[in-house]
């Protein structure tokens, strides 16, 4: 049967499971828009191409279901370069769409046009540029295989505008449903040699201070469960990364939090003095191991990760296990259970009881409050996590606020938790939020921004209220870039150098109101928690609350750039003279 | 064992626009070193075949390879071992031949067995195949009297006959 390119992209889509897009029209993609009017996927209009691209990575995260984005040519290209950039460091499946000037017309420098797949070579996973409208069906196939097997990533695929207009006769040919996938290139391994499990679960007896470093590829595997077992089975703590927080319920006697530039005292220092690091799907981040050749320097390394090239790129590690994280936990829990029959473990009361030392001593603390001083804005996320569900879902930008949120808030639940990490994409909550609300409409989401990412992206919240979808944006005001403020205090000597941003500047909640939203202004402690309960309360559409809060906050504990985890600098009331 | 810390690699990839802009964009975005790169089609259309000689002073090999082994395209990646492989490369260049110094280079050409392609007025166009030493040999032999125009391609390397 005759199909044409336009008509072949949207069955497609839809065959492969996509419920959502996350779009923006323009020129080039103009006729696959025309067919999106006839099909059973419901389009998300956004004001910003960027705003689709995060969007989709929020829908992906919150849902595990790959995300799609679909916009037009040149600008709106390389506005979504970010998001690509995003999900490449942060390993999120996204599919992104892009038209393509016509075939004829590519590399005449014609109207919006750009090297589309060559600006995005090194920043996504994969890309296409169809070349005939009979390799859509192949194309999209393979790039959502490509985007959610083996370690995730975007993929993008750029199509040039005569191969989806029907009134183009290169737009025509029969149609046929894609099987397979020919990419003799690209074979993810998922099942780990259990020789290596062995050799890891024999590590693993041989140790007296273990410690599970489990990063977002928990998540990504869906191996929260068999990472609970685990640790369980092995009675081991585990100290999970920003990238996997919610992976390990917070509330577990096991659980030492995140480890890191801001992590909690005890789970930096525990990864720093243990001598076995089982390390589940994490990466060794530099803002994990702060200087490297003082990272946990008497530990072994147990490495499981679905992408091999992490091995031995930041620090060697004595066992490498490639494979699925979740399939990998469970052969080990198999071994180790066998295991236990016959050998026993050096005894690790000693290590349990300096980790419940450090506990004691170090916990996350922060100032009171003195009448007369701005909000704390640690105080607004607790009060954000007791007033609201404990699966409520929590998106953030990048900055202090981000790390206040981490350390605060209590991740219970996997996939409640949504960052940008890897890339510290500034702006991310507000549209991460409203994917994540588009992907699960019955689970309440806020997004704890900063004021300078807020205005970086706050436009969706046009989107927002234009679908129905009623996000929660709580805004920690404290009129500056808050991190780099921070750092111009601390490592340049109080010099503040372009940070300041203003408060009141622009009016937050006219701002909120102008855009359909309720918009609530916090000065004191006691409107904190009326405020919140108002905006649970709300679900016709999305809340912003302006929570103005103290400007000269610092985020504690905090490794300096360059320092070893060692030097951990802790909150000033936590200082051993 | 050599001490050398060039690794030449043969990498199968796909025949596919842009898989050479990937090849060298991921070399360059991650701080590999390329020595040099030669591509070209295979026996089988569907695929090329590159050599890429790569300074593992700048990354180690293993990280090299893995990388390049997450390029969709790239299907097989084979380390050739210096004693288990053969290499050549070629090299064409016009050297300059002065007055009274024609015997010199002359001279110098046949020690190389180096073809003579073209002759013009003061100067010779010359080209030679060999491994990578050889080669260089030879061009350095040539510096003396004058390099007009060179190019070289490249090490293309396949493994030993069993």
């Amino acid at each position: 049967m005759q199909t044409n390119g336009g008509k072949a992209l949207m069955k497609n889509l839809e065959a492969e499971g996509v419920e959502i897009l996350f779009g923006l029209p323009g020129g080039a993609i103009l006729p696959a828009y025309d067919p999106l009017i006839d099909s059973s996927m419901r389009h998300i209009l956004v004001r910003h191409e960027q705003g689709a691209g995060h969007m989709a990575e929020g829908y992906a995260h919150a849902t595990g279901k790959p995300g799609v984005a679909m916009v037009t040519s040149g600008p709106a290209a390389t506005n979504m370069v970010t998001p690509l950039a995003d999900a490449m460091l942060d390993s999120v499946p996204l599919v992104c769409i892009t038209g393509q000037v016509a075939s004829a017309a590519i590399g005449s420098d014609a109207f919006q046009e750009c090297d589309t797949t060559g600006i995005t070579m090194a920043v996504t996973k994969h890309n296409f540029l169809v070349t005939k409208a009979s390799e859509i069906p192949q194309v999209i196939h393979d790039a959502f295989y490509i985007a959610t097997t083996g370690r995730p990533g975007p993929v993008l695929v750029d199509i040039p505008k005569d191969l989806v207009d029907p009134k183009n006769p290169a737009s025509q040919f029969d149609d046929y449903e894609p099987s397979g996938h020919d990419l003799p290139g690209y074979n993810p391994i998922t099942e780990p040699d259990i020789e290596k499990v062995r050799d890891a679960a024999e590590l693993i007896f041989q140790s007296e201070r273990p410690v599970i470093y489990s990063g977002g590829g928990i998540l990504k595997a869906r191996a929260a469960v068999q990472l609970r077992e685990l640790a369980e089975l092995l009675d081991v703590h585990v100290v999970t990364t920003l990238m996997n927080r919610g992976g390990f319920p917070d509330d577990h006697p096991l659980a030492l939090g995140m480890p890191g530039m801001h992590g909690n005292y005890t789970a930096v220092t525990a990864l720093q003095e243990a001598d076995l690091l089982i390390t589940l799907g994490a990466r060794f981040d530099d803002r994990v191991t702060g200087r490297l050749d003082g990272f946990a320097p008497d530990a072994k390394v147990i490495h499981a990760d679905i992408d091999p090239a992490e091995f031995n790129k930041v620090r060697s590690a004595d066992v490498t296990i490639q494979g699925d994280v979740g399939r990998t936990i469970t052969e080990l829990i198999a071994i180790l259970t066998q295991l236990q029959e016959t050998k026993k473990h050096p005894d690790r009361n000693e290590w349990k009881s300096r980790i419940s030392g450090w506990q004691e001593r170090f916990p996350l603390v922060y100032d009171d409050w003195n009448p007369g001083e701005d909000l704390k804005p640690q105080y607004v996320v607790e009060q954000l996590r007791d007033l609201t569900p404990d699966d409520t879902i929590v998106a953030s930008g990048v900055g202090q606020h981000q790390m206040w949120a981490s350390q605060f808030w209590h991740f219970n639940h996997p996939y409640t938790w949504i960052n940008s990490g890897g890339l510290g994409t500034m702006g991310f909550a507000v549209p991460a939020a409203i994917g994540a609300k588009a992907g699960m409409p019955d689970r309440m989401v806020w997004a704890i921004d900063g004021d300078g990412c807020f205005q970086m992206t706050n436009q969706e919240l046009v989107t927002a209220r234009r679908e129905n979808l009623p996000v929660k944006i709580a805004v920690l005001n404290n009129g500056y870039l808050g991190m780099v403020r921070q750092w111009q205090e601390l490592f340049y000597d109080e010099r503040y150098s372009e940070v300041h941003l203003q408060p009141d500047l622009p009016d937050y909640k006219l701002l909120a109101e102008a855009m359909g939203c309720v918009g609530i202004r916090v000065e004191s402690p006691e409107e904190v928690q009326p405020a919140i309960e108002q905006a649970n309360e709300i679900d016709d559409r999305p809340v912003v609350i302006d929570f103005r809060t103290e400007a000269g906050e610092n985020v504690y504990p905090m490794v300096p750039a360059g320092k070893s985890n060692s030097d951990v600098i802790v909150h000033p009331s936590q200082e051993t003279t | 064992m050599s001490e050398t810390p060039f690794h030449t690699l043969v990498v199968r990839v796909e025949n596919k626009p842009g898989v050479l802009a990937r090849v060298s964009g991921l070399f360059a975005r991650r701080g590999f070193n390329i020595v040099s790169l030669a591509v070209a089609p295979t026996e089988n259309e569907l695929f090329s075949r590159l050599t890429i000689v790569v300074d593992v002073e700048s990354a180690p090999l293993e990280q090299v390879v893995k990388q390049l082994d997450k390029l969709i395209n790239v299907v097989e990646i084979q380390e050739l071992a210096p004693t288990e492989s053969v290499t050549r490369e070629l090299i064409l260049v016009t050297v300059r031949v002065e007055e009274g110094k024609e015997d010199q280079v002359m001279k110098n050409i046949e020690s190389f067995e180096a073809n003579i392609l073209s002759i013009g007025p003061q100067r010779i166009m010359v080209s030679l195949s060999g491994d990578v030493d050889k080669v260089e040999k030879f061009e350095t032999s040539l510096r003396d009297f004058g390099i007009i125009e060179i190019q070289r391609t490249g090490t293309i390397a396949l493994a030993n006959i069993e």
